[in-house]
């Protein structure tokens, strides 16, 4: 039995890893009604401008400052260059130009920084401890508290300042913010600026534990069904979500796993994804579409 | 005559159907001015031209004194055009006073880093705009209401939280979609004492729309009646009431 938690609650954790990732896609989901096809790439670009400057001998505290105003930098550019001439496009038409963005992006920190894969240590032993019975990573812990860290700062944003009301009033009704004249680009630029600092934080978790290399930008590809499940438009979703997926892959893992003679994890989070799509669309926390005509 | 508000032969079609044709009337300040016709005449889509929703197709706009043919509606609430809409497009998982309090937005001076570390001038706009708030809540009976969670409250109140969303940053012009809509007689005069206050105490010019002809004769200074997007006539409540075209489109047939 010992076993069967010490799984679930290595999995749990591993889901928190992708709630980290998943909450980025979320402010931008909110703000803009877009889904960011380039967060992975964000992410990917934020982890390789901090591990280059960690490498150049910068400390830790200032590469984590100077990438942050690297990421707001590259929000401001976004805004200007692909958001405000698309204004008032389909979101299909946005999200296309985010899928050719995480390639921009890419190409970019890979003429800026090469294609090495670079070991990135952020001082956090990745070593068993007993918590309660279970053996738990010590890693796993701290990356934990970053996320409820994170997460709780971008709560007290939202809910305790007035750029927050300005923020949810865009995200509820574009059209009406508009009108009682909050000003788009700002918030765009803001909610972006935001989305690229979760990317920086996520980057490092991640990049930490599998080296900071090019196919940490597929972390996309894990985030969609965990955003399926926990709802597009929503914070909690995503914790949900990440949890959930994390969770369940892992009881899978070693459940299923024998039964079909295989790894399970690769896959056991789409179909439960698509298994949502059919039972509850919005995901667990998201918006019911209501469309009028 | 100038007025605070002078449309001059505004047209507006979509996919080839005429909304509006080359349509031009004026609203003097301080008035309230009241837009009837069937559905489909083009009344919201009037409105929505006014503040920059939709954007016309001809004719151009003079608004306190400032003419143009397209406007934002970002821009367009800086000039002092605030407005509701006919399906409350509230901000729903808000509070009442945040509701409220989004619809100061645009008199922020503080930055976002004064916002969110609570420094500068965040202190003293954050007491001001709380300040206002109340007041136009209480000023329209929501005070009551004020920390609920905008779509637990009745629509009636809802259409007043619109309201006072729209009101709290003073405008100049005041465009209300359809504020009595799906209320009963009872509520629909309440509504009216509402507006011919906010007129009177915040000195609001309003435009606004409403089905109900009793209730805009009374309230109106002035009435506009729209028929498929052309002005059938334009004038006081009394001589709009004797129209000939008036009672043959609209007043004489039962809806």
């Amino acid at each position: 039995m010992s076993y069967f938690f010490e799984t679930l609650v290595s999995g749990l954790f591993a889901g928190v890893m992708y709630s980290l990732v998943a909450i980025g896609f979320v402010l931008i989901y909110k703000a803009s009604g877009v889904f960011n096809f380039a967060q992975g790439a964000m992410l990917l670009f934020a982890a390789l401008t901090f591990v280059t400057l960690i490498e150049k001998g910068m400390p830790f505290a200032l590469a984590f400052i100077v990438t942050s105003l690297v990421m707001v930098a590259m929000a401001i550019l976004i805004e200007w260059l692909v958001l405000r001439p698309l204004r008032n496009r389909d979101p299909l038409t946005l999200f296309m130009a985010t899928l050719g963005l995480s390639y921009v992006i890419e190409g970019f920190a890979q003429l800026l920084m090469g294609m090495d894969v670079h070991m990135l240590d952020l001082g956090i032993p990745d070593v068993a401890v007993q918590v309660g019975g279970i053996y738990v990573s010590q890693f796993d812990i701290i990356a934990s508290l970053i996320a409820l860290t994170l997460v709780a700062t971008l709560a007290i944003a939202f809910n305790k300042t007035r750029m927050g009301i300005s923020l949810r009033a865009v995200a509820s009704d574009t059209l009406a913010a508009q009108s009682i004249g909050i000003r788009l680009p700002v918030i765009w630029r803001i909610v972006w600026s935001v989305a690229g600092i979760v990317a920086l934080v996520a980057g490092l978790v991640w990049g930490s534990r599998q080296g900071v290399q090019y196919s940490l930008s597929l972390v996309t590809l894990k985030a969609l069904p965990v955003l399926i499940i926990g709802g597009f438009s929503s914070i909690p979703g995503a914790i949900a979500g990440g949890l959930l997926v994390g969770a369940t892959e892992a009881l899978a893992d070693i459940y299923v796993g024998p039964l079909v003679n295989g790894s399970v994890s690769t896959w056991f989070a789409y179909i439960l994804a698509v298994g949502f799509l059919l039972v509850r669309p919005a995901g667990l926390f998201g918006d019911r579409e209501i469309e009028r005509v | 005559m100038t007025g605070l508000l002078e449309l001059h032969d505004v047209s507006l079609s979509f996919k080839g159907v005429r909304a509006l044709n080359a349509l031009s009337f004026s609203v003097a300040k301080g008035e309230i001015c009241a837009l009837i016709g069937p559905n489909g005449a083009g009344k919201s889509s009037l409105l929505n031209v006014i503040n920059g929703v939709y954007r016309a197709d001809a004719g151009d706009i003079v608004f306190d004194g400032l003419r143009f043919e397209a406007i934002h509606p970002q821009k367009a609430a800086h000039l002092g055009i605030g407005r509701t809409f006919q399906h409350n497009a509230l901000f729903r998982r808000l509070s009442v006073r945040e509701n409220v309090l989004a619809g100061l937005s645009r008199h922020g001076n503080a930055s976002f880093f004064e916002n969110i570390f609570r420094l500068g001038r965040d202190g003293a706009e954050r007491q001001g705009f709380l300040a206002r708030a109340e007041r136009t809540m209480s000023f329209l009976g929501l005070d009551r209401h004020a920390g609920r969670i905008v779509s637990t409250l009745p629509y009636g109140l809802q259409k007043r939280v619109d309201l006072a969303r729209a009101l709290v940053a003073g405008p100049k012009l005041l465009l209300l979609d359809e504020p009595m809509a799906g209320m009963n007689q009872e509520e629909k005069e309440e509504m009216s004492r509402v507006i011919r206050e906010v007129n009177r105490v915040f000195g609001s010019t309003v435009v606004l729309i409403e089905h109900d002809v009793g209730i805009v004769l009374n309230l109106a200074s002035h009435v506009v009646v729209l028929d498929y997007g052309r002005k059938l006539a334009d004038g006081a409540p009394d001589e709009v009431r004797k129209n000939p075209d008036v009672i043959a489109a609209y007043l004489g047939t039962v809806h």
